[in-house]
């Protein structure tokens, strides 16, 4: 009996013991991860805030408590001005773009998923955009936009349509559209500039093969059966579009909805090669307006406190995509 | 009508000729061709302008064909800058932070995924924040806190100066552990059958060698994603290396492209000579592994 006992509680020292070993070695495993996430990563956001409570202009001033804050949002009026332009400006940047580009991703792979022959090539092509360097993309931009020697404008020529200046035109698009009708458009219905436009279209085509990508993979997801029955009882092309594909597209369409606003929020290198948030400031969005105050103005306090606010506004975004990409997985 | 009896509809509603069928593949490959030649023209305009002559480059109306092709434009964009050096910062900026991601991120995701231990879920947790976290939030702290401690301020308290302005480490260490890696690893090493694991162990077998000689083996088609992802991340980077390095001798390829651009002026075959060398690496790459690219955005999602 006793013999049993010491067998018993041997085998739970060794039990024991080898937990001990199994923890050990994991956290050494994780040692290089976690320092490195937490001096680069999770440390930084608590120093964002930290640095939003001081004037720092280079080196570290006096303490402001959340002046840097009240400056932005509506103390300092040009600050505020600024801020609130840069948002309307980012947020217009997003409704343009994420709508058109999520459309025509949706009808592309569509298309792209029935058998066609040449398929994989044409996926090839649209996927190109997504890997190259945007400033590479941007520069070639640049110069097929361009207001004298770029084919857009030779393109436009064909239909009668005088050059125009995009990347360096600040007028709103329907203003201009309202004055080619000959129309009297108020300020407040000028639309985005056509530089914002520009941009916008670069960022649909820079990314549409992303969306494609995404789609493609929810479309394959969809059992054939579904088709195949509703085809039975006489259903049109877009009947099965509308009936099966787009509800069970759902989940695709709002991740690729969620990360396509994120990307737009975020955005930076694109405009900063395109336009650098000009002209007029049109398309100084957000990301534009932080990269100015903090590393050429040099007020890091500022731009600290400013990128605690978008950091705000992208996590609502991530936080929403999380709660309905969980409830979907619980469900399923 | 030789229609089975067994599909009463298709006796209704006659089938369908084959005509229209035609027409509708035609129209979808119209659609397809024209989204195809809209979204592949800039890659062709950036490489027959690279060939151009000055004169033609800035014609108006452009030709669609260099009338004579100039590979010369490639020397001189060449002799300009010293983009042996730019290529050679990137490839081993590239170079490094792959290596060290894969490593880094083989690890912790291996821990997460095959072991026991105390704080996992929190740890997790603390991870999967961090993929959450969107760049511009640690932009200027990191900025911060690669830059020279100024005369009188503590170098370690209460923001640690690292002193790593305009170095190759500034550019590579905040790349090195990614949430995004540590994820899709994760998810790799999590479909490992629990059998493999009690086999391994019967026969005496630590986590390090199972790991090694088990886990990595059938992981490979993962590993490349996460290198292949990663190296297209550090390749295509602009706005940090913009930010944290001023010299030549550690530019790499975007930045030392943007600073060419005001060079070049109006010479833009030169600039589409440089940006054509700038993108043909990842092209070519995304060309070879674009199977794995592919899985890891259609796992993943990520977003450049």
């Amino acid at each position: 009996m006793s013999g049993g006992a010491i067998a018993i509680t041997e085998r739970a020292a060794s039990r024991r013991r080898r937990g001990l070993i199994e923890n050990a070695q994991a956290y050494l495993f994780l040692i290089p991860a976690i320092a490195f996430l937490g001096l680069f990563k999770i440390l930084p956001a608590f120093y964002a805030i930290y640095i939003s409570f001081f004037r720092w202009d280079i080196i570290q001033g006096a303490f402001r408590g959340l002046d840097n804050y009240f400056d932005i949002l509506w103390q300092n009026s040009t600050r505020s001005q600024a801020f609130w332009q840069a948002l309307s400006t980012t947020f217009t940047y997003a409704a343009i773009t994420v709508p058109i580009e999520m459309a025509l991703a949706l009808i592309v792979a569509y298309v792209l998923f029935q058998k066609l022959a040449g398929r994989d090539f044409y996926r090839t092509i649209y996927y190109l955009p997504y890997v190259t360097s945007t400033v590479a993309a941007a520069s070639a931009f640049l110069w097929i936009f361009h207001p004298q020697y770029g084919i857009a404008n030779q393109m436009l020529g064909v239909f009668g349509i005088s050059p125009l200046r995009w990347f360096q035109e600040p007028d709103g698009v329907f203003q201009m559209l309202g004055n080619a009708a000959g129309l009297a458009v108020p300020d407040w219905a000028a639309g985005p500039s056509l530089a914002l436009v520009g941009v916008a279209i670069f960022s649909i085509w820079h990314f549409l093969g992303f969306q494609i990508l995404i789609f493609l993979g929810g479309l394959g997801n969809i059992p054939v059966e579904y088709y195949e029955a509703a085809k039975l009882d006489g259903a049109s092309q877009w009947q099965l579009f509308r009936r099966i594909t787009l509800p069970l597209l759902s989940p695709q369409i709002f991740f690729v909805f969620t990360i396509a606003s994120i990307g737009v929020l975020r955005a930076f290198n694109e405009i900063f090669v395109l336009t650098n948030g000009g002209p007029l400031d049109t398309t100084r969005t957000i990301t534009l307006l932080l990269f100015k105050t903090f590393f050429q103005q040099g007020q890091i306090g500022l731009g600290s406190a400013m990128g605690v606010l978008l950091t705000l506004i992208i996590l609502a975004f991530t936080l929403i995509q999380f709660r309905v990409l969980e409830r979907r997985v619980t469900y399923s | 009508m030789n229609t089975p009896q067994v599909l009463p509809r298709a006796i209704t509603r006659p089938m369908r000729p084959h005509v229209p069928r035609v027409t509708s593949s035609i129209f979808k490959h119209l659609l397809l061709v024209v989204v195809g030649v809209v979204v592949a023209y800039p890659f062709y305009f950036m490489v027959t302008s690279s060939l151009k002559e000055f004169f033609e480059a800035t014609q108006v109306p452009p030709t669609l064909f260099p009338t004579a092709l100039h590979p010369e434009n490639y020397a001189e964009v060449w002799s300009k800058q010293p983009w042996g050096r730019f290529f050679a910062n990137t490839l081993f900026i590239a170079g490094v932070s792959v290596v060290g991601e894969i490593v880094i991120a083989v690890l912790a995701a291996y821990a997460f995924a095959q072991m026991r231990f105390r704080g996992k879920n929190v740890l997790f947790a603390l991870v999967l924040a961090t993929y959450m976290m969107p760049g511009e939030a640690t932009l200027i702290p990191n900025f911060v806190m690669m830059s020279k401690a100024p005369p009188g301020v503590s170098p370690f308290f209460p923001i640690p100066r690292l002193n790593l302005y305009d170095t190759y480490a500034a550019q590579i260490l905040p790349f090195l552990a990614s949430a995004f890696s540590i994820f899709l690893l994760r998810q790799q090493f999590l479909s490992i059958p629990q059998e493999l694991r009690d086999a391994a162990r019967i026969d005496g077998a630590g986590h390090v060698r199972f790991l090694w000689s088990i886990v990595l083996p059938i992981s490979v088609p993962a590993l490349v994603t996460v290198a292949i992802i990663s190296f297209y991340a550090s390749w295509n980077s602009f706005q940090w290396p913009f930010i944290v390095t001023s010299s030549e001798a550690v530019r790499p390829v975007q930045v030392a492209l943007n600073a060419f651009s005001a060079e070049a002026g109006s010479h833009y075959h030169l600039l589409m000579a440089a940006a054509s060398l700038v993108v043909a690496p990842i092209v070519l790459l995304y060309l070879v592994g674009q199977r794995f690219l592919v899985q890891g955005v259609a796992r993943t999602g990520i977003r450049g």
